[in-house]
């Protein structure tokens, strides 16, 4: 059995793409440390994604099917996970930094009284131990960390690592494992889903466009009567926001958003970016009416390039832009939506 | 019912942090309560008003960490323990798990235990879980809504958020709980509540007081290191139009061949 592990997170049977990264940075580790990557997944009807991972690079692939494991729950996924490895012993396990890789990472541990790198964006081997690099404080700081015990398992930060271009010619070893505890004996039952709001997920995103509290400064807006001054704000700004999500639509980004802009009712808590926000780093991000608070840039900070449209030429955001724009929001969106929608033939 | 919740200090949100001599520092900024953990005490709350129960707030740290139980007990805990040890020197989520685990143990009867989705100082986001699964309890994390709590019947039913949504679940009590800003805003605490918390006497738990011998850090920290500053030079758009500045800026975005 290979040393590298690399966890396949899924729902309803689709890998998440970000999963991928996890082979590309396993094979990395297996080219210093030795074997092959193997690649897990758990599920119901997920043998698909079996060959997917081969695709993506994963020499062997460890696949448990099985009615019990339909939607991720934390228990019979760990007990399952913390089973194989105590009896293969992997030096590593590689998770996504999912909302079930994260759990399932912080559980496995427990189990296997090892210890979990979270969230890391960096990865480097030194006398046969993993070096992580990982943001702390929101990105505000960075530590270099490594694990004294085996397996040492990490999730990795989206978009840190680069997945390989998948090869439809690649193929492995295909092993079978069975569940080890019974629907009777796991306490936590998935009763329903609701899917969130479509779009572009914004960790997942590569661009990202998002508006923050001047979105509802719109001067030329008259709200529909009726409405108390606050109803009126919101009504302003999600006007701005309609604009923002044209724009996003073009250019296939997410839409984000400050946290002064949630706060203020403008859009749901999803969107938000920043230190108590979702932490991204696309390779555009266009900020509109935000002026940066420290809070916001622990979230954004590391973008590639970031573009900044405000009307105070005096927002901090401005020191982070690589191009900046310094007028009226509701002029300017509108015809940066046009000038792509021409140039991207939509 | 009887309901934990498990805060930490932290410096505040709007701190500028930078790295002296391998130390994080955040120079004159205040360390307040962790803001994800004002909705795990919010929560706790409300389970405590709606089944008439108590709410004990844990807190691990030195002396300055009662400054964040107090901003509990000023939001309307009743009772709040602090647990410090010289030993605790080197900790990571495992070590700060167990000794969660052990208190909310010690406790006793504690139905639920809350926690935040992460802190904002290590954001390692794996404590609520690890509690969880040292307890041997189901873990409930990233809740958004508390749907169903039948204390009777000893059932709890939440909706979680996920990348995809909201999945709501089932589960026993006892559980452990992480609950994410979607929940509701936390309340202020109150003039009353302050007055009380600034006279409350928080009693200081030890690793023996909770039958716990050393305790080793699996993950082990080599550096602290600034990020790299951004080399930037912003170049600013103009134009006679906002259509010639959407054009101009157009035109240098798809030179950076993103799009």
């Amino acid at each position: 059995m290979n040393k590298i592990w690399v966890y396949i997170d899924q729902f309803k049977g689709e890998a998440l793409p970000t999963s991928w990264e996890g082979i590309s940075a396993g094979k990395m580790l297996a080219g210093q440390l030795g074997g092959g990557v193997t690649a897990l997944i758990f599920g119901k009807g997920v043998e698909a994604i079996a060959s997917q991972a081969f695709q993506y690079g994963a020499d062997e692939v460890l696949l448990a099917d099985d009615s019990s494991l339909d939607d991720y729950r934390s228990e019979p996924y760990s007990a399952l996970l913390a089973k194989l490895a105590s009896e293969s012993s992997p030096e590593v396990i590689l998770f996504p930094t999912t909302t079930r890789g994260r759990e399932l990472a912080a559980m496995t541990a427990i189990d296997l009284n090892t210890g979990v790198l979270p969230d890391v964006t960096a990865l480097e081997v030194k006398d046969g131990s993993l070096i992580a690099t990982r943001p702390i404080y929101a990105g505000k700081l960075m530590c270099k960390v490594s694990c004294l015990t085996r397996p040492q398992l990490v999730t990795l930060r989206g978009r840190a690592f680069a997945k390989l271009p998948p090869e439809a010619s690649r193929t492995g070893t295909l092993t079978k494992a069975s569940p080890v505890m019974s629907e009777a004996d796991i306490l936590t039952k998935v009763e329903s889903y609701s899917a969130g709001e479509a779009g572009v997920s914004l960790t997942d995103a590569s661009v990202v466009v998002s508006g923050g509290r001047g979105v509802s400064n719109n001067p030329s807006l008259t709200p529909p009567a009726g409405l108390d001054e606050k109803q009126a704000e919101i009504w302003k700004a999600q006007q701005g926001f309609k604009l923002i999500e044209d724009l996003a639509q073009v250019i296939h980004a997410a839409v984000g958003a400050s946290r002064a802009a949630v706060d203020a009712g403008y859009i749901p808590y999803a969107h938000q970016v920043g230190q108590t926000g979702k932490v991204i780093s696309p390779d555009l991000y266009i900020a509109c009416g935000i002026s940066g608070a420290i809070q916001h840039q622990a979230g954004m900070r590391t973008s590639k390039v970031i573009v900044a449209i405000n009307r105070d030429a005096e927002a901090p955001i401005f020191k982070l832009a690589r191009y900046g724009v310094v007028g009226d929001l509701y002029a300017i969106i509108p015809a940066l939506t046009e000038a792509f929608r021409k140039r991207l033939g939509k | 019912m009887k309901i934990a919740v498990c805060v930490k200090q932290v410096p505040d949100s709007a701190a500028k942090l930078v790295a002296v001599d391998g130390k994080a520092n955040w120079g004159d900024s205040p360390l307040v309560i962790n803001p994800w953990d004002e909705y795990a005490v919010e929560a706790a709350l409300q389970q405590a008003e709606a089944h008439n129960g108590s709410v004990i707030a844990v807190s691990i740290g030195g002396e300055n960490s009662k400054e964040a139980l107090k901003h509990a007990l000023a939001m309307g805990c009743s009772e709040a323990i602090l647990i410090s040890d010289d030993t605790l020197t080197q900790m990571d989520s495992q070590v700060t798990s167990r000794v969660l685990a052990a208190a909310i143990k010690k406790i006793g009867e504690v139905d639920l235990a809350f926690l935040g989705r992460q802190a904002i100082d290590t954001d390692t986001g794996l404590t609520a879980a690890q509690t969880a699964r040292l307890l041997g309890w189901p873990a409930l994390t990233l809740v958004a809504v508390i749907t169903g709590v039948d204390p009777s019947a000893r059932t709890i039913r939440v909706e979680r958020s996920a990348e995809e949504g909201r999945l709501t679940a089932s589960s026993r009590l006892p559980a452990v709980l992480s609950i994410v800003k979607d929940f509701c805003e936390p309340r202020y605490p109150s003039f009353m509540g302050i007055r009380k918390a600034s006279r409350a006497v928080i009693p200081v738990w030890t690793l023996a007081d909770l039958g716990l011998g050393t305790l080793k850090a699996n993950i082990t920290w080599l550096e602290l290191i600034n990020p790299p500053q951004r080399q930037i030079t912003t170049e600013m758009i103009t134009g006679a139009s906002p259509q010639e500045i959407a054009e101009n800026l157009a035109d240098k975005i798809m030179a950076e061949k993103i799009l």
